[in-house]
């Protein structure tokens, strides 16, 4: 009602809801509560709230309000309610004829039900009637239905039977025609209604029949499995019908592999006698020629014909690796993918799944697959291990990078198989045996140029004796055979250039095994650990210590004696040592990392340990130089000291031959050292040592010390004088550390000698003449030695020392003349 | 306390002859031989008072010629052995002979001790031990704790095997051997063997050293090239029979197995210049004394090839532990061989060393300008080696 009251009024919204709320509270029906002032107008005397009050209203406005404003007040409200009146009146016209037209209606609608609800009547009745009769005809129907369902059951059995009957006829046809599907089939059909019905002889001559036929299929299925050739779809089918046929997957599988089995077995014996026949060092030319001639004939990928494999004697790694790779690889390749088809992927699909046959076939391919791989890889390895000459890197470079490559195919096709990585493995292992080969072959290499060396040092060469320097010209006597090889620097030159150029070489045909289009190269072991163990530590390093330690070597087994090896070359590997600690071995280093982008992981030897060693090295080589060559004239000196008679000697007339022979070869080492050492630093020396003829020998200290030793009235003070000296030299150290010049190596020497000199001095006695005899002999090294040294001092005071003893171990000392000792010497 | 101080003593003469009074146990005494070829050489007698750090020395005239090699009787005290040369007719000639000191040397000394050096004594020859036909005499060896009747003297390259009869006043050869080779062998230095009953005895001769046995004169092992030059001197371990030191030309000093020649057992090489004299200590076999014309006297501590060479240490806390410190010495390592000191006292070239025979941590060595210093070994080392 409401409703229609809203819809009857097109007033604005306002004031019609207030209207409609004043309605709703004159009808009572203040159940909404909706209206904010209904529920707010408890003041009662809000004239428009539901607790209006008149009473109270009219006080309060009789008390609050002037008279004029209770006179507006009242028109005000007559106006409202006049107004509110004519509302109401105009809502009752509004809606009085809706109110008629409904009365009508309803009473309209009473008259037709009362209609329709005899029509329903009527209708119930027919339906009851029909309900009857169709119960009638289906009551006489009955018979002929069940009649008809039997014939029909009867009509499919005879087929059944027909067809149980015809089976044994249509398999044979089916065997006949090699429709091996449709027999299946057919007979799987009958399978299960034999197997019921066994029981009845007819059936069972039936199945049996059957049996037999399916025995002869199944034997001509595994006839056809067995000779293989067929193709892999028929091969496919085989299997499948096989499987169907209840054949025990595990056997099948097991037969397919075996078949396989024997294929590559035969591959991998070819592979093998080619191994045996092989003469290692044999022509390396012919087999790289017959390499290309295969490559050029035959597609290298061709892999259905075995290659008509008469075991050729001389392949090269190339070309083995290839047809292992052609052969074995790719037909083991094959197996797999028909093996997976078959046995892996079909059964997954079909219901053989569910017997875990996948898995099964699965743990079979990957036990076949590993263990001809291991048969194949020691193969393999066994190759690789023959390939011993270092010639051509690149050779097996690529026949590793082959083998590798070809492995990938079989870790694609066999996920989680253990023979790529046991691949990379066998090439991680010929790289470092590769490496290991490198590393010996330079080592040969160096011990072979310093043999070199030795002989080229060993040769005599027309002396250069003219051009020495100093001492040398005046001696008149030949220059000896020792003197200067020619090319002591050329030499150094020589092995140290060829040195480093193997080291390059090496360097380069090692850096084939990280080259970009190499597939093993991005493994994480050619990356990292090939270039900083491999090559950085055990091929470069190694190399270093071994230079380093075999010149070590060379002092230590020499012999003390000094006769293996020629001073010579130790002072040419003693600089070698230092250049190598000076520079080369820095750049080697530098090479290497360069060339291997070496990240080191793991500690590396750092260049400064290397440095260190070298250093020791040349200092031990020169050491050893210093002392070899001391020896020798030490030598000199003690025989000439020890073989003479010293009380019975003649008046000394000439220097001995003896040191003409020590000043002559002190002269060539000194030519010899310093062709490679610098000049090194001197004490200043004294303004009359440049001199040829110097008389410091003869001062007045020598002079005092004479006299106090022939004074026999003080037999106490006889080394006082001498001790005293002593006491302010410093002590010498004969057998020292020399630093790396030519004037600490020929201090070094001459110190050796004259200490020698002195020692054997000490243990003789002399005569007069054979005391002035050391005296000639001592003023005469003076005169040449000083120059040799660093300190002249040292020559000074070793040969006072030396007549100071003579002198002491003298029977009859009477000291020679200075002048007369001059002349002497100067006569030579 | 200034105890490990060395005492420096200086003789007037040059001298290369040192020994230990081999048959004095209670006194710390050594003799010295001097070389002069002017003057009278002296044998000094240097007593050394360990309590108070004090030298004493006596002098005994050896009119005989220059001193190159002197030794003492292991049974008297008295009696001595010298390698001599004399001078005449502008000949030198090598000799030995046994000599007593006169028995009054002590008490002249007391009496004036400044005086000593102006008045000697001389020393009463009991008898030479020449041969002429065996050539110079290079040095004496007398038997190693024997009565003193048994000598062997070294001349060229003869070893001869004297008997000393009636008090030393006879000696007879009574076995020699002969080194026979190419060339002019000759011996340079030897050593008797105070193992397997004294009867073995080692010489060096240029640079071999050789073996023999004394019971039939003959070679018993050969050392071919034991230094890379002359062999200077040798020693055996008084407590290992195999173990033989020998030091040399080549400025080292080698540790030698006779059983197996081939290799040293050890090689030092510490000294700038020839060694001239090996020592081993009598006691303590890991200490190695020697002396080198570098100067110097280098005191090493060979504890590896010694006879206790896991040695005797325990440390101080566990030496208050009580005894159950022994088992751990022996699961300890090794110690280290190492060069104990290096004495520098010499000016000159060292040309002997001894150990005292009496006091064990005490040794004498001598220059050839005459200065004789004795050390001793320092008292840490000491007390690591006996605790």
């Amino acid at each position: 009602m409401e409703g229609e009251v809203d819809g009857l009024v097109p007033e604005d919204p306002g004031r019609r809801r207030r209207v409609h709320g004043m309605l709703k509270l004159y009808y009572g029906l203040n159940n909404e509560g909706k209206d904010p002032e209904q529920s707010e107008s408890l003041d009662p005397c809000d004239i428009n709230g539901p607790h209006f009050d008149p009473e109270v209203y009219l006080n309060k406005l009789r008390r609050e309000r002037s008279l004029a404003e209770l006179m507006d007040e009242e028109t005000c409200m007559v106006k409202q309610i006049r107004s509110l009146d004519s509302d109401m009146q105009t809502l009752v016209y509004e809606n009085y004829n809706k109110f008629i037209s409904a009365t009508d209606t309803i009473r309209k609608m009473k008259n037709d039900f009362k209609k329709m609800e005899d029509e329903m009547d009527c209708l119930s009745a027919n339906m009851a009637a029909i309900t009857d009769f169709s119960a009638r005809i289906s009551g006489t129907l009955q018979d002929q239905h069940a009649q008809i369902t039997k014939l029909s059951g009867v009509h499919t059995l005879l087929r059944k039977l027909q067809f149980l009957f015809e089976l044994p006829a249509r398999l044979n046809k089916c065997l006949e025609l090699q429709a091996y599907a449709q027999a299946v089939s057919s007979h799987r059909r009958a399978r299960c209604v034999l197997q019921q019905y066994s029981h009845l002889p007819s059936f069972k001559g039936i199945q049996d029949d059957c049996h037999a036929i399916m025995d002869k299929l199944a034997q001509e299925l595994r006839q056809k499995f067995r000779d293989g050739g067929s193709s892999a779809k028929d091969l496919s089918e085989c299997v499948e019908l096989l499987l169907q046929l209840d054949e025990p997957a595990e056997e099948l599988c097991d037969k397919f592999l075996s078949h396989a089995r024997s294929r590559l077995e035969s591959d991998l014996q070819s592979l093998e006698a080619e191994i045996r026949p092989y003469s290692s060092t044999s022509s390396v030319k012919d087999a790289s020629a017959r390499r290309q001639s295969t490559a050029a004939a035959g597609s290298p990928s061709d892999t259905s014909p075995k290659m008509s494999s008469l075991p050729s004697p001389n392949t090269d790694i190339l070309e083995f690796i290839d047809r292992g790779c052609n052969e074995f690889v790719s037909s083991l390749c094959l197996v797999i993918t028909s093996y997976q088809e078959l046995f892996i992927n079909h059964a997954q699909t079909g219901e053989l799944a569910s017997k875990n046959i996948p898995q099964m076939a699965n743990g079979k391919l990957h036990a076949f697959v590993d263990d001809l791989a291991v048969r194949y890889f020691s193969i393999v390895e066994r190759r690789i291990q023959e390939e011993k000459g270092v010639g051509d890197n690149s050779l097996l470079v690529r026949a590793l990078d082959r083998f590798h490559r070809r492995l990938q195919a079989v870790a694609k096709l066999l996920p989680g198989s253990a023979v790529p990585n046991q691949g990379t493995e066998i090439v991680i292992r010929a790289a470092t045996e590769r490496v290991k080969q490198y590393l010996s072959a330079l080592q040969s290499f160096y011990m072979d140029s310093l043999t070199d060396v030795r002989q080229a040092l060993a040769t005599p060469r027309l002396s250069v004796g003219a051009s020495v320097t100093g001492g040398g010209t005046h001696l008149g006597g030949p220059v000896s055979s020792r003197d200067a090889p020619t090319s002591l620097p050329e030499l150094l030159s020589s092995l140290s250039a060829s040195i480093l150029n193997q080291i390059k070489s090496v360097l380069a045909s090692v850096h084939l095994f990280t080259a970009k289009d190499i597939t093993f190269s991005n493994k994480p072991y050619f990356k990292g650990e090939f270039c900083s163990q491999g090559v950085r530590e055990s091929l470069v390093v190694s190399f270093i210590r071994f230079v380093c330690h075999s010149s070590r070597q060379f002092c230590e087994s020499g012999g003390d004696k000094g006769g293996s090896t020629p001073p010579a070359l130790l002072l040419l590997l003693s600089r070698l040592c230092l250049d190598y600690e000076t520079s080369t071995i820095s750049y080697i280093l530098t090479l290497t990392d360069e060339q291997f982008l070496v990240q080191h992981h793991s500690p590396v030897t750092p260049v400064t340990t290397l440095c260190a060693e070298a250093r020791e090295a040349a200092q031990k080589l020169l050491n050893h130089y210093v002392k070899v060559q001391g020896l020798i004239i030490s030598q000199m000196l003690r025989k000439s000291v020890e073989t003479r008679d010293w009380v019975n000697t003649i008046e000394p007339r000439n220097v001995r031959a003896v040191m003409k022979r020590v000043v002559e070869d002190t002269t060539s080492i000194d030519v010899q050292v310093g062709l490679l050492y610098e000049e090194g630093v001197r004490k200043a020396h004294s303004s009359d040592s440049s001199k040829r003829t110097f008389s410091v020998y003869s001062s007045s200290r020598q002079q005092a010390r004479y006299a106090a030793s022939y004074t026999p009235s003080a037999p106490m003070d006889t080394n006082l004088l001498s001790n005293i000296h002593k006491l302010f030299s410093e002590r010498i150290d004969i057998f020292s550390s020399v630093e790396f010049n030519k004037v600490s190596v020929m201090t070094g020497i001459i110190k050796i000698s004259l200490k020698t000199f002195l020692e054997c001095v000490r243990l003789r006695t002399f005569g007069r003449y054979g005391l002035q005899q050391i005296q000639v002999d001592c003023h005469y090294l003076q005169m040449y030695l000083w120059r040799f040294v660093s300190d002249e001092n040292l020559v000074h005071f070793l040969l006072d020392e030396i007549v100071g003893s003579s002198a002491h171990r003298c029977l009859d000392p009477a000291p020679m003349e200075q002048s007369v000792i001059e002349v002497i010497c100067e006569r030579g | 306390m200034e105890d490990d101080a060395p005492v420096i003593y200086g003789l007037e003469f040059q001298a290369r002859a040192l020994t230990a009074q081999t048959a004095e146990t209670d006194a710390i005494r050594f003799l010295v031989g001097t070389q002069s070829l002017k003057f009278d050489n002296q044998i000094h007698i240097i007593d050394f008072d360990d309590e108070n750090n004090i030298i004493n020395k006596n002098v005994l005239l050896h009119q005989a010629g220059e001193i190159w090699h002197i030794g003492a009787s292991p049974a008297d005290k008295a009696v001595l052995t010298t390698c001599y040369n004399k001078t005449s007719d502008s000949r030198v000639v090598s000799c030995a002979a046994v000599w007593r000191m006169p028995c009054d040397w002590e008490t002249g000394s007391h009496e004036s001790p400044d005086d000593s050096a102006h008045n000697p004594q001389t020393l009463e020859l009991l008898c030479h031990l020449d041969d002429s036909t065996h050539g110079n005499a290079a040095c004496v060896l007398w038997e190693p704790m024997g009565d003193g009747k048994r000598v062997i003297s070294l001349a060229d390259n003869h070893a001869l095997l004297w008997d000393l009869q009636e008090s030393s006043t006879q000696a007879t050869v009574s076995s020699t051997a002969t080194l026979e080779g190419k060339g002019q062998l000759k011996f340079t230095s030897g050593k008797w063997s105070p193992h397997h009953n004294c009867g073995q005895l080692a010489t060096a001769n240029d640079t071999a050293i050789r073996g023999w046995d004394l019971r039939t004169m003959s070679q018993i092992y050969c050392i071919e090239n034991a230094h890379g030059q002359l062999v200077r001197d040798l020693d055996f371990n008084p407590n290992r029979q195999y173990y033989l030191a020998s030091c040399g030309d080549d400025c080292k000093v080698k540790f030698w197995d006779v059983r197996n020649v081939q290799e040293p057992v050890k090689t030092l090489e510490e000294h700038s210049h020839w060694v001239w004299s090996v020592r081993y200590n009598h006691s303590h076999d890991q200490l190695v004394l020697t002396a080198s014309s570098d100067s110097r006297l280098i005191l090493s501590n060979m504890v590896s090839i010694s006879s206790e060479p896991f040695g005797h240490l325990v440390d101080d806390e566990e030496l208050s532990e009580g005894e159950d410190s022994h088992q751990e010495d022996k699961s300890k390592e090794p110690l280290k061989d190492s060069v104990v000191s290096t004495y520098e006292e010499h000016e000159d070239s060292v040309y002997a060393a001894e150990w005292s025979s009496a006091d064990p941590w005490l040794f004498a060595s001598l220059s050839y300008d005459g200065r004789l210093v004795i050390n001793r070994v320092p008292r840490a080392l000491k007390y690591r080696i006996l605790l």
